[in-house]
This record gives structure tokens, C-alpha cells and sequence, in this order.
């Protein structure tokens, strides 16, 4: 028992930082000389406008007052570099929202630099007020945020039954299409919705391009599983690091979809991007499970992941399907990785961040079977939102991987698995 | 050309300096449980960090002396090693690297979380708990000593002498281990384990065995390097270090007694030197400033960390000394 509570103890952390609810302000545009800015805003009452920012130097002059616009901003240019104390008047705040920290913070703004100031509220969504059953909220919290992981998590899961490989990359097919889609949406100006299927069509091709490169002509060499999963954690590393360097260290969010308003549904509040990220979820994960039940192609990969060398010697072309798998995982993961943007900002290592917890769900229901990754990623999902009743926010990842722990000693195999794959 | 040369120099010094230290005490620990046992652990870095935080903690929070703290900081490590080893040692390969790598990054969030603060400081980190270990160098430690073109802090050079010291006793430690019976057990559980089992031996017990020994061993590595740099911070135990020492690990040539450590010293020295490079580079405008700035260069190493681990392992898995029938590397 002891060593089962130490577990825990050891295997706490991962916080994602997943929650709606909190809030946050940041900067937006650049200035030409020195200036510090920032956004006042909730999820639950979005932009709040008209709070009164008062700016002073380091030796206490003020150098501005001035009161945040209708989108929550405010910006106030500063004489020159040096640190300056922003306070925010709290009496300003709408009804609900408070500040969760103090209601001043003094910053250091360097030579020409727009330097963002956050200052923390929250709007009480978190607390089961105004009619919001805190359980009911965080289990649709859950279940959005454990289809998200399913939508990734298939792909990994068919890659592994139908190769072998244990693909530590597949975080970075998550974070493409994320990416992917900020360019076109934001520096392309095209709107959200055909930027994520583009962005879908990229990660498709991307998948291809790791099968037809990497992982075909290593298959042809007789590559080990355990050279081929150090390989892709080269793969991961290199691309990793790559986004950073094309994307920058911050999070940026989609236009047009920042500051939403959630809506009250009575038992839960929900914003409108959220709803739609469930609906195209739930819509996208049953129509790949039609496809596995009834096409050709569909049962080829069930046929595959179940006993390779069978599904050869009765006529499917195994190659074929490998490389289908691997675009069809490629486009699940670059969309899964566009709605997580849409909820959590867009940043250059959040597919990696999600990778543990896909392997989580995947080992849950069982690696190698489709619908096992489907089932585990859904309760794993669920019972990290719903972890947070229990224990601080910042650590809800503990749930997830005791999880993952828990399963490896009791059933090895997952829900769906069969026991003969875990060797 | 001087500029070269202080390239060279600069790189030189990083080759032999306590990263390299590090480096080398996590790849040794790989060494016993990858290249000799077989055993895929990606958590490495997590047990780098208990053995800094375990001087950390117990110095500056808990006021205990330096050598207590060390003491803290290997139980950490094999009780970590356990927890870990016992419900994925019976399994296949790539469940004991799921779990390590999750508990890797776990533990290193827990320790930045705000409720993890009161003992590890979050973010901030915990500095000042090396006074009693620079205090025990032989000589003065405020003094600046130049070697072969680049300055020395006494309390560095005592770091690094340290630091190499242990290297030394480690590799001494697992030449003779992997001489001896033990090590021709270990090293047949990785060619065939069936095998093994088949004769009697129990297989499970020797794998914890060198998953506890590689653990300390990188705990050792985490300690020398949170004396170091005299701080102890969770964003220093990053997970691509674990991947950083793998790297260097099959550079050097895995299964080798010598080969993490010539492979670290190499390592860091081109990395330092592509570093310091690309930087002079961009600074004489070599390299056009939109193409590459200088603060992408930190990122640079990671990428080309990459992609040579997966040149390597696709061209010359044995690396620079290995012997390929060695490093067949298949998971059982």
C-alpha cells in the first residue's frame, strides 16, 4: 500500500495548462518604441472593459492612467526603459470577476520592447456557483478533452499494431496541424475551418512522408523496434525544436476565436468553440469507425494490426495500408491538434505534452486496437478534468499517469488488448 | 583564425567542464541498463534531478549537511528505480520507457507546480547549498586559474575535478562488474532472455539490479551538476537531456565501457563549438540574420541532436567504438 501511495507521490505532475475558467491577459501588437500593454478578460464574462490601469515609474510618478477599451485592452507608452508597476483598480471589475493574485505587478520593459503585463482574474467558473455543477462542468471538460486525445491517439494506436513501432513523433504530427493552421489562418487571413482542413491535408501528407522516407526503407533494412523507436526519438527531437525555431517560445491563439464567451447551459458553461470542437470530434471518431467496420480498406487495417503476416498471406497488400494508416493517423492527429489550439493557444510543444497522455489512453484500452485507444483516451480524458475535485489544477496530470501506472500492474494488456502482444 | 581558435578553446573547455561531467554519469547509467541489459529507460533525467535536489533540498531547506544531502539524494534514485522497475519489468521494452518517460516529465512538473513550492521553490529554484563542497577544495576557490586559454573558477575546477573523479570510479565500477559473473548475466538477458530464464536465473531481479545501478549513477550525474552551476531549478532537468546522453551514449558506442564517456566529451565539445560558431557566424553576418538568428541557436542543438541520433542509429548503431553484433537493439 505504501509503495502504491509513493506512486503516486512520484508520478505526479504534467499540468497542462487545460483549464477554462482561469483567465488571462497578454499582449498583442508590437510598438515602435517602449510601451507596456496587456488584456483584461474572463472566458465567463469575456473582455472587461473600462477598469481603470494606473502605470508609475520605479520612483513612484505616475506616467499614465488610462481604461481598458471594449476589447479588454489597454496600452500605455513609457518614457523609456526601466521598470514600471502596473495596478489595476479592482472596484472597476464587473460583477463575478475577481482578481486571484494581487492587483498590481511591476514589470522590467526593455529598449523598444511592447512588454506584456498579466494580471490574473478569474470569473468564478471554477467554483460551482450560478447554477454550474463543478463535477457536471469538468466531466464535459473532460469528455472534449478526452476526444482530442482520441483523435490522436487513433492514429498512434494503428501505427503501432500495424508496425510494431512505438512512434514518440506522433506529438509532433499533433503540433503541425496546429501550426499549420495558425499560418494560414493568421498570416494567410483564411478562415479557421478551411485552414484546419488544409492544415489536415498537411498532416496527412506529413504522415505519408515519415512512411515513404523513414519507416519504409528501415522496415526494408530490418531495422530493430527498439533502433526504430530511438529513431523516432531523434525524429521528435529534430522537429520539435524546429517549430520553435519557425514558430517562436509563445502561444499565440487563432484569429477571430480569442476571448470567447462561454454559454450557460444550466449544469455547465461551455464556450460555442468548445461545443464545435465535440461536435466535429464525436462526428470525425464515429465516421473512422464506420470505416474500420465496413470498408475495404477499413477492415484491411483491422485485418493488419491483428495478425500481419496472415493479412499478407490472404492478399492484402500490407504496404498499402501501412501508408494509408499513417495518412489517415497523420490528418486525425493535425485536426485533434487544431481544436486544442482552439482552445488552449497554439505552442510549439504541445503535441509532445500530449503524447504521454496518448500513450496513457492507448495503453488503457489496449495498444494496437483502434477502438481501445478511443475508449482508454476518453477515460483518461475524464478522469484528468475530473482529478482536479481532488487535487491542485497544476498537477492534474498526476491522475492520467497514476492511471497509466495503475494499468501496467493490473491488466498489462488494456481493456480491448489481448494478452499475447504484451510478450 | 583567432576567432577560431577561441572556438576551439571555448569548445574544449566545455568538452572537459562539468556539463560534459554530467553528461557522461547519465550515459554510463544508460550504458548499464541500455547497452548492457536492454532495458529502454527514458527517464533518466528524473533521477538527475533527485540526486540535485536531494543536496538542494536537504541543505538549504532542511539545513542537513552536504554529505546527508548526497546520501538523500541516491535514496531518492533507487527508491525511484523500484517504484518504476516493479510493475514494468515484467512487461516489454516500450512499456518501461512509456512509464519512465511519463514519470520523467511528472516529476519535473510536480516539482515547478505552486503546490510543490514550500519544499522545492517552483520555478525559482534553490540555490546556496554548495558553500560546504567548494569549502572541501584544496585550494582557493576565489581565485580565477587560466588553463589552455580559458578561465577557471577555483570552485568550477574543484567541481570538475571531483566530477571526473567519479567519472573514473564509475567506469572502473562497471568494467569490472561486466567482467564479472553479474555482467555476463546482464548482458545475456539482453541477447535472449528466454534463454536466461531457462537456465535459472531470475532475470526480473537482475534487471531491477541494473535499472537501481544506472539510476544512481545518474543521480551522481544531477549532483554534479547542481553543484555546478550552484542552483537547482526543474527547467534544468529537461527531458531531452535523457535523449541528449542516449545520444551520446551510441556516439561513443554503447556496451563499451569507455564509449559514454568519450561520447559526452565529444558531444559537448560539438556542440559548443557549433554554438559558438554559428554565433560568430551570424555576428559577421556569414549567416543573413533572417535565416538564422542568434537566439535560434540554443534550438539549432537540439535539432542537429536529432537528426543525429537518427543518422546514427540507421548508418553506424555501434558509433565510434561499439561492436555491431553488440548493439542489436530489438525489443523482446
Amino acid at each position: 500500500m505504501l509503495l502504491r501511495l509513493l506512486l503516486l507521490t512520484v508520478l505526479g505532475g504534467l499540468a497542462l495548462m487545460l483549464a477554462p475558467g482561469a483567465a488571462s491577459a497578454q499582449t498583442e501588437e508590437p510598438a515602435a518604441s517602449e510601451q507596456v500593454s496587456g488584456t483584461l478578460r474572463t472566458n465567463l464574462s469575456g473582455p472587461v472593459e473600462g477598469v481603470e490601469v494606473v502605470v508609475t515609474a520605479a520612483d513612484g510618478a505616475e506616467v499614465d492612467t488610462v481604461e481598458t477599451d471594449e476589447d479588454g485592452r489597454w496600452a500605455v507608452p513609457v518614457p523609456g526603459p526601466g521598470q514600471y508597476t502596473v495596478t489595476i483598480d479592482a472596484d472597476d471589475l464587473p460583477e463575478g470577476v475577481v482578481l486571484t493574485g494581487e492587483n498590481s505587478r511591476t514589470v522590467t520593459v526593455d529598449a523598444g520592447r511592447n512588454q506584456g503585463v498579466i494580471i490574473a482574474l478569474s470569473d468564478g467558473s471554477r467554483e460551482a456557483g450560478g447554477g454550474t455543477v463543478r463535477w457536471v462542468q469538468l466531466l464535459v471538460e473532460g469528455l472534449r478533452f478526452g476526444l482530442l486525445i482520441a483523435m490522436a491517439a487513433v492514429g498512434l494506436s494503428l501505427i503501432f499494431g500495424t508496425t510494431g513501432l512505438t512512434n514518440f513523433a506522433h506529438g509532433e504530427l499533433v503540433t503541425i496541424g496546429a501550426i499549420a493552421a495558425w499560418f494560414i489562418n493568421v498570416q494567410g487571413g483564411v478562415p479557421l475551418i478551411p485552414a484546419a482542413l488544409i492544415a489536415m491535408v498537411i498532416g496527412a501528407g506529413v504522415g505519408a512522408l515519415n512512411e515513404l522516407v523513414i519507416w519504409r526503407p528501415l522496415r526494408r533494412r530490418g531495422t530493430g523496434l527498439v533502433a526504430a523507436l530511438v529513431i523516432s526519438i531523434g525524429l521528435s527531437l529534430l522537429l520539435r525544436y524546429l517549430y520553435q525555431i519557425i514558430f517562436g517560445g509563445g502561444s499565440e491563439a487563432y484569429a477571430a476565436y480569442r476571448g470567447q464567451r462561454a454559454v450557460d447551459y444550466g449544469a455547465f458553461t461551455m464556450t460555442n468553440a468548445d461545443l464545435a470542437s465535440i461536435v466535429i470530434a464525436l462526428v470525425v471518431l464515429l465516421l473512422v469507425a464506420v470505416m474500420l467496420q465496413r470498408t475495404k480498406i477499413g477492415k484491411a487495417m483491422r485485418a493488419v494490426a491483428d495478425n500481419r503476416d496472415l493479412a499478407a498471406s490472404s492478399g492484402i497488400n500490407v504496404n498499402r495500408v501501412i501508408l494509408v494508416v499513417w495518412m489517415m493517423g497523420g490528418a486525425l492527429a493535425a485536426l485533434g491538434g487544431v481544436l486544442l489550439g482552439l482552445s488552449d493557444e497554439v505552442q510549439w510543444d504541445m503535441g509532445f505534452r500530449l503524447l504521454l497522455l496518448m500513450f496513457a489512453g492507448v495503453t488503457l484500452g489496449g495498444l494496437g486496437t483502434a477502438y481501445g485507444a478511443l475508449v482508454g483516451s476518453i477515460v483518461v480524458g475524464v478522469f484528468v478534468q475530473m482529478s482536479t475535485l481532488v487535487i491542485p489544477n497544476d498537477v492534474k496530470y498526476v491522475g492520467g499517469l497514476l492511471l497509466l501506472i495503475v494499468i501496467l500492474i493490473v491488466r498489462p494488456q488494456g481493456i480491448l488488448g489481448s494478452r499475447v502482444r504484451v510478450g | 583564425m583567432g576567432e577560431l581558435i577561441d572556438a576551439l578553446a571555448v569548445a574544449l573547455k566545455a568538452g572537459l567542464g562539468f556539463q560534459a561531467i554530467f553528461l557522461a554519469l547519465l550515459a554510463i547509467g544508460i550504458n548499464v541498463q541500455f547497452g548492457y541489459t536492454g532495458l529502454l529507460n527514458f527517464g533518466q533525467i528524473a533521477f538527475a534531478m533527485l540526486g540535485g535536489y536531494g543536496i538542494a533540498i536537504s541543505v538549504s531547506k532542511w539545513g542537513l549537511p552536504f554529505w546527508v544531502g548526497v546520501a538523500v539524494g541516491i535514496l531518492a534514485a533507487v527508491v525511484l528505480a523500484l517504484l518504476l522497475g516493479l510493475p514494468t519489468l515484467r512487461l516489454r521494452a516500450d512499456y518501461l520507457a512509456i512509464a519512465t518517460i511519463a514519470a520523467a516529465e511528472g516529476l519535473r512538473l510536480l516539482f515547478r507546480s505552486v503546490s510543490a513550492t514550500p519544499v522545492t521553490n517552483g520555478t525559482r529554484g534553490l540555490s546556496g547549498f554548495n558553500a560546504d563542497f567548494v569549502a572541501l577544495a584544496p585550494w582557493d576557490t576565489a581565485r580565477r586559474y587560466p588553463i589552455l586559454g580559458t578561465q577557471w573558477s577555483g570552485a568550477e575546477l574543484w567541481v570538475t575535478t571531483v566530477g571526473w573523479l567519479l567519472v573514473a570510479l564509475s567506469c572502473l565500477l562497471i568494467w569490472l562488474l561486466v567482467r564479472s559473473p553479474w555482467g555476463r548475466v546482464v548482458k545475456s538477458i539482453r541477447e535472449d532472455e528466454d534463454a536466461v530464464r531457462a537456465l535459472g536465473k531470475n532475470v526480473y531481479v537482475y534487471k531491477m539490479q541494473a535499472l537501481v545501478l544506472g539510476g544512481v549513477l545518474g543521480a551522481l550525474g544531477g549532483m554534479v551538476y547542481a553543484l555546478g552551476t550552484a542552483s537547482a531549478n526543474p527547467d534544468q532537468y529537461q527531458n531531452a537531456n535523457t535523449f541528449l546522453a542516449y545520444a551520446a551514449l551510441i556516439l561513443g558506442g554503447a556496451a563499451r565501457v569507455l564509449g559514454p564517456v568519450v561520447g559526452s566529451m565529444l558531444m559537448f565539445f560539438i556542440i559548443q563549438f557549433a554554438d559558438t560558431g554559428l554565433r560568430t557566424l551570424i555576428d559577421n553576418g556569414v549567416i543573413p540574420e533572417d535565416l538564422l538568428s542568434a537566439t535560434d541557436v540554443a534550438q539549432i542543438r537540439f535539432v542537429l541532436i536529432g537528426l543525429g541520433l537518427m543518422l546514427l542509429l540507421v548508418f553506424r548503431p555501434q558509433g565510434i567504438f561499439g561492436d555491431r553484433r553488440e548493439v542489436m537493439l530489438d525489443a523482446r
